[in-house]
């Protein structure tokens, strides 16, 4: 546990590892925005989220290696992923949305391991990265630093979280997805096309995920079996935060990426995983516990 | 239960007996002037890229010894054939695979897979059948205290991988008139088989020369941010900061020192060459010192492929890529099997497995001599250094091409 | 018939032995799976719990009693299905108050961070593994020992469940299944129930463990004992691919998933993989009542009020 001896004699360090936290953690609720609107509009979890962020990843480097700058793949990904996710659902989603959730998770699970493996035939197991060309800040004679692409990540993730929560409250697209998730029939009795909504739905998260993704190849690495990490971290940020709640969501997440690297700096890097996915168990029992006592007050 | 339930059943039962029997039948032909090698291969999965330069480089060697007439056993000649199967880098498919070929396609010698923990997990079945298993990717030294018999390895095991860099940070120190005893040292290692035996081989030198272990990270195999190690590496300032975790260890170690602006006098990894990290981060992969088995520039040579220079060329001709040393011991793999062939005059198990035991050749990937365990103990392991964005050999002193740049300047003078 | 069938495999396709094994394995598996998932309704991605503790527990047995390998081995065997039902019924009490996709995902995660934490602990080998010790026999009778073990087990395991199933236990956890809030306003005592059913499977799941630890030759922390994204998640599909809910639904599921896995793997080299992504979409969107309910629904639309068993 020197992590923490540390901590008291250079407090720069436990600032270091809280940016690191907040701004890896940006990246997470990137992730988590496209799952609290699906599971929330359609019911679906969906398990391929990660897969949508890996694939995005190698949108920015396809772009990076045919000589332009990766940092177009962040749209380009979004619009690129967009697609693919509107496809998925046209092709496969569609006839598990009104059935059992399990289903739902079973069948983008199924997805996922699909999505996965094509990476791996197509673009190899190598990890791969894209350079996006911009620095690094150091701050306080180069015990802070920053990288601008993680900063770029930060703001991005609010950006994008206002600028959805804008597009649910101000568009007629976003109202009518809203007006779905209440109440699906009675939407469609007002004329809503719901398929088309959760289809748009279902591009929108693949779209943000993709454009995630292009951050992700820029700062970190990719290699096609990184899903599964965002996948759980995404799951993890809109149970905390409920379903539905976009601010939540990066408070969530930025939570979550701080929590994750203290306890890696703390516990030693070989307990990071084990320390969330165990938060994981640790959040789902304590937040069934609460409502149980919920319970208990009606009974 | 209902008949017609009954009648699915067994007509269920019927095709897995159908299924069965087809296997069989494939396993019971058999080419008589070829002599034919097993080999469980990771085409897919996490090892999949190193897989494939093993699978190459395997095929290589047995393209130009079959070019070259073949391998001559007593007064015949036979061609060489290898039967793959893709064990998904996955342990338990590796045992199965190595069970299957042995005993359904009557397999009576074996190539090595390619990483530790499946060669592990296949070493037993070949020693439990007594085939005769040559490998040039399964550097664990574990693999040779388990009493095998029938395993035998051509790479240099694990503990020798970053010996060289402990050893030249102490040499620096002397020469600078430091006690090596008060350097200070920081170990970032993946949590999987292979990096933890480097691991190993690291500490019991840095034991020896009485040097400090500052940091001793185990990184999750599904991490993908080293950011937390290397504040602590920036907040204790070790003299030496050493990384192994594969290609993507090398690719994040790389990326994330440059990006955080961590100084340290000597960084030394394992991978760089499969992680391509001076294609991929160019200025910021200067300096750092890299572990390798096998370099082209070495003056090892043989009289089937010639130079590793010769052996390099060949090589980019027909897979249009620079072999990695992966490749290259995975051909001199086919190689030593070929000799030992040779030198027993017979096909038998028993008898090729005494011929591997006194082998002592010179290919062009290195010497190779095997000791009572089955490990190569005549090939030493090479350290580059990346200088002016291309590997450098800087050790052993012996084959050096060029001096070591000690220590690193730090990243505001870059 | 079947039975025979079932015996005398081994001796017709000795080189298929370990593949045999593991079919029995997974039969073992789908039924465990069933118990929680088609029965009671708690689908469970966290069973591959179990199977690592016993793979661990035994093999630590087996390195540290110093005994006799089937001594070690048989004793190892008990203590892992022990030490399996203790950590269903612990973490049971916490976490089967958990409902539905939560309780999915939490045992999801329970699978993954049991690997994780595995490979953090030293005494158990952490990241490099750990090898139980050679089986001691002539060649070929490893895989025999452990076919016929495998397949005993099944059967055992088969039979408890049909035994267990046409009694009180059986109709109790399928009212869970079917409105859990009545069968408690009814006065069922629901949650001891649920502790009984995961530690049922936990019994045959760790057991399976311990054995397939010795088979295989080595265990991973990541891939061979929580190997929560291959064997966890197939467990379930077996279920579903053969009818959940049902005593034989499993067994068939087992059976048609592990052969065709096999033949994936055997001629789409490189793209098995795929494969299996895209047929577990499919037998998840086309079948999830899975064969037998297919082959359930075709017969009452052919025959009317035709009648089963």
């Amino acid at each position: 546990m020197e992590g923490l001896s540390i901590f008291i004699e250079q407090p720069v360090r436990l600032l270091q590892i809280i940016v690191d936290g907040i701004l890896v953690g940006s990246v997470f609720a990137l992730s988590a925005y496209g799952l609290a609107l699906v599971w929330g509009v359609m019911k679906i979890i969906n398990i391929a989220q990660g897969e949508f962020v890996m694939l995005g990843g190698y949108v920015a480097i396809l772009i990076a290696d045919a000589g332009y700058s990766p940092l177009l793949g962040v749209p380009l990904a979004a619009m690129i992923l967009f697609c693919v996710g509107w496809v998925l659902y046209r092709l496969v989603i569609f006839r598990v949305v009104d059935r059992d959730l399990f289903i739902s998770i079973l069948a983008t699970f199924g997805l996922s391991i699909l999505l996965q493996q094509l990476a791996n035939q197509v673009f190899g197991a190598d990890v791969r990265t894209a350079e996006s060309g911009l620095v690094t800040m150091s701050f306080l004679d180069g015990n802070i630093t920053i990288s601008q692409i993680k900063l770029l990540s930060f703001f991005l993730a609010f950006a994008l979280g206002g600028g959805l929560w804008l597009f649910l409250r101000s568009s007629q697209l976003g109202q009518a997805i809203r007006a779905t998730a209440q109440n699906a029939r009675a939407a469609r009795i007002m004329g809503i096309d719901t398929n088309s909504v959760y289809a748009v739905t279902y591009g929108l998260n693949a779209a943000i995920c993709g454009a995630a993704g292009a951050l992700v190849a820029m700062t970190w690495v990719i290699h096609p079996y990184l899903g599964l990490t965002y996948t759980v971290r995404s799951f993890m940020i809109v149970v905390v935060a409920g379903l539905g709640n976009l601010m939540g969501v990066i408070l969530a997440g930025l939570g979550l990426g701080t929590a994750e690297n203290i306890a890696g700096f703390v516990l030693g890097a070989e307990y990071q995983a084990a320390f969330v996915f165990s938060l994981l168990v640790v959040i789902l029992v304590w937040r069934n516990w609460r409502l149980g006592l919920q319970r208990r007050y009606l009974k | 239960m209902s008949s017609q339930f009954k009648v699915f059943l067994t007509a269920l039962v019927a095709i897995a007996v159908a299924a069965g029997g087809y296997f069989y039948l494939q396993g019971a032909k058999k080419d008589t002037d070829t002599i034919v090698l097993g080999a469980a291969i990771s085409l897919t999965g996490k090892y999949s890229t190193n897989g494939s330069h093993t699978k190459n480089g395997y095929d290589l060697a047995v393209l130009k010894i079959n070019a070259n007439g073949g391998v001559k056993v007593g007064d015949r000649s036979y061609k060489i054939k290898i039967i793959y199967y893709d064990d998904e880098s996955t342990p338990a498919r590796g045992a199965q695979l190595a069970e299957r070929l042995i005993k359904q396609d009557g397999v009576k010698y074996m190539l090595g897979p390619y990483s530790s923990g499946l060669t592990k997990a296949i070493a037993p079945v070949t020693e439990k059948y007594k085939v005769p298993m040559v490998e040039g990717n399964g550097a664990s030294l574990s693999l040779f205290k388990k009493g095998y018999k029938h395993l035998f390895a051509v790479l240099s095991t694990t503990q020798f991988y970053l010996k060289e860099a402990v050893n030249l940070a102490a040499t620096q120190a002397k020469l600078a008139g430091i006690d090596p005893k008060t350097l200070k040292v920081a170990l970032a290692f993946e949590n999987d088989p292979f990096s933890q035996d480097v691991r190993a081989g690291v500490v019991e030198d840095a034991k020896r020369y009485g040097m400090q272990i500052v940091v001793d990270d185990k990184l999750p195999p599904d991490l993908n941010d080293m950011s937390v190690t290397l504040t602590k590496v920036k907040a204790l300032k070790p003299d030496v900061l050493i990384v192994s975790g594969h290609a993507k260890g090398a690719a994040l170690a790389v990326r994330q020192i440059a990006d955080m602006k961590v100084n340290v006098p000597m960084l030394a990894l394992t991978h760089c060459d499969s992680a391509k990290v001076i294609k991929k981060f160019k200025a910021k992969s200067e300096y750092t010192l890299c572990a390798s088995q096998w370099d082209r520039g070495l003056s090892y040579k043989d009289s089937l492929f010639g130079s590793a220079e010769d052996f390099a060329l060949l090589y980019e001709k027909t897979y249009k890529y620079s072999p990695p040393y992966q490749s290259a011991e995975s051909a001199a793999s086919v190689q030593v099997f070929a000799d030992a062939f040779q030198r027993a005059g017979t096909l038998d198990p028993a008898k090729v497995r005494d011929a591997l035991t006194t082998t002592k050749m010179q290919t062009f990937y290195g010497n190779i001599k095997f000791d009572a365990s089955g490990k190569n103990i005549a090939k030493p392991m090479v350290l580059y250094q990346i200088q002016g964005g291309k590997y450098k050999v800087v050790a052993p002193l012996k084959w050096a091409g060029a001096k070591i740049v000690h220590p690193t300047p730090s990243w505001d003078k870059r | 018939m079947g039975l025979i069938a079932a015996f005398g495999a081994p001796i017709f396709l000795p080189f298929m032995t370990t593949q045999i094994a593991f079919l029995w394995m997974m039969v073992v598996f789908a039924l465990c799976w069933d118990i929680m998932g088609g029965q009671m309704g708690y689908n469970s991605f966290g069973n591959i719990f179990f199977f690592g503790i016993g793979a661990y527990v035994c093999a630590v047995i087996q390195r540290d009693s110093g005994l006799d390998w089937y001594v070690a081995f048989f004793l190892g065997f008990g203590a892992a299905a022990i030490l399996g039902v203790l950590c269903a019924a612990i973490l049971g009490a916490g976490i089967l108050g958990l409902r539905g996709q939560y309780f999915a995902i939490c045992t999801l995660g329970l699978g993954i961070a049991g690997g994780e934490i595995a490979s953090g602990w030293d005494y158990i080998g952490a990241g490099s593994g750990l090898s139980p010790p050679l089986f001691p026999g002539a060649l070929g009778m490893r895989e025999m020992f452990f076919n016929y073990l495998f397949l005993t087990l099944a059967l055992v395991c088969f039979f408890t469940l049909k035994r267990v199933y046409s009694g009180r236990f059986g109709l109790a956890i399928n009212a869970i299944r079917d409105d859990e809030d009545k069968a408690e306003a009814m006065g069922l005592r629901t949650t001891r129930y649920k502790i009984v059913a995961w530690c049922i499977s936990a019994f045959f799941v760790a057991m399976c463990g311990a054995a397939a630890g010795n088979m295989i030759g080595f265990i991973d922390p990541r891939d061979v004992a929580f190997a929560g994204v291959t064997f966890g998640v197939w467990m379930v599909l077996m279920a579903i691919l053969g009818g959940k809910g049902t005593l034989w639904g499993p067994v068939l599921g087992a059976l048609v998933f592990h052969i065709t896995q096999e033949l994936f793997w055997t001629y789409l080299l490189g793209w098995q993989r795929v494969a299996l992504g895209l047929l577990i979409v499919v037998i998840v969107v086309f079948f999830p009542t899975g064969i037998l309910g297919w082959l359930r629904e075709r017969r009452t639309m052919s025959t009317s009020g035709g009648s089963e068993q």
